[in-house]
């Protein structure tokens, strides 16, 4: 497989991530939508990891090639630790004012 | 064509459509349910790419720990379709415009890179849990520890921001 067919899935799924955090007013959704976004990153240096397998200076050595690999575990860590702070906060915005809706935190501004 | 890419399409439609779906569902719970479908697809294709360690850790973290996090709030504040905050016509109009003038952009400049790079599918065994796990205990042992620091932050971050204030709701309004 091309590593361009990846790349467009990637920016694709990137690109309805971004669409979605423009086009929704829930706080929970825009939270999503950031995951999904983290997720095509993941899978593109996944696929850039095999793309750099395949070259011959990587051979000799496989652990070479699994580092971007180590890197998207390391994303899903600060995924996973990402999503239990943010959860908490969407929560207590949802104890404060009532509502998801993040046009309701234009407190700040006046 | 071959098999190989029959199942790249095929996850790639079924990912795509999902992630589509989840933006464009009115109930959250929806949502919720159609980004699951997309991590499964993202799960696919990492088995394709023979990353299995990473296929299996996404299932078992995203799938099943974050997102029945996120399940768990939106039935908590007991969220559905009524109750859907919905921007207007023109903004949502607007947000679409700007994201697919990125896309337009972003793609147009990866079709002119001049490259012929393949993908290793199927075979090979970078993403196999042994190669990884000695690359992660040999060269990234410092993060893995660093990691269980964020972690623990993060633990006590979530408790004390989900604490019920309770000095501030029972004090009497003045």
């Amino acid at each position: 497989m091309d590593i361009k067919a990846y790349i467009i899935l990637s920016l694709v799924l990137f690109t309805i991530g971004i669409i979605g955090v423009l086009v929704r007013r829930n706080a929970i959704i825009i939270f999503m939508c950031v995951e999904l976004m983290l997720n095509a990153v993941n899978l593109l240096l996944v696929a850039f990891s095999k793309m750099h397998a395949l070259s011959s200076a990587v051979k000799a050595s496989p652990g070479y090639a699994s580092d971007a690999q180590i890197f998207v575990f390391f994303i899903m860590v600060v995924a996973a630790a990402e999503v239990s702070v943010g959860l908490a906060i969407i929560v207590m915005m949802y104890r404060n004012v009532h509502t998801v809706d993040v046009n309701f935190l234009n407190r700040l501004k006046n | 064509m071959n098999i190989t890419t029959l199942v790249f399409i095929l996850l790639s439609v079924m990912s795509v459509g999902s992630a589509i779906m989840m933006i464009s569902s009115k109930s959250p719970v929806h949502s919720v349910l159609w980004l699951i479908v997309v991590f499964f697809a993202i799960s696919g294709h990492y088995i394709l790419l023979n990353a299995q360690f990473l296929a299996i850790v996404n299932i078992i973290v995203y799938a099943g720990a974050i997102m029945v996090l996120f399940l768990f709030v939106v039935m908590l504040m007991n969220l559905n379709a009524e109750t859907e905050p919905i921007k207007n016509y023109r903004l949502q109009l607007v947000g679409i415009i700007s994201g697919g003038a990125l896309l337009l952009v972003i793609v147009s400049a990866v079709m002119k890179i001049d490259t012929e790079q393949l993908v290793e599918m199927k075979v090979g065994d970078a993403g196999l849990i042994k190669v990884l796990g000695m690359n992660l205990f040999k060269n990234y042992i410092l993060p893995f520890e660093i990691s269980s620091v964020l972690f623990l932050s993060a633990m006590i971050g979530a408790v004390v921001i989900g604490k019920k204030d309770d000095e501030v709701v029972n004090k009497p309004e003045n």
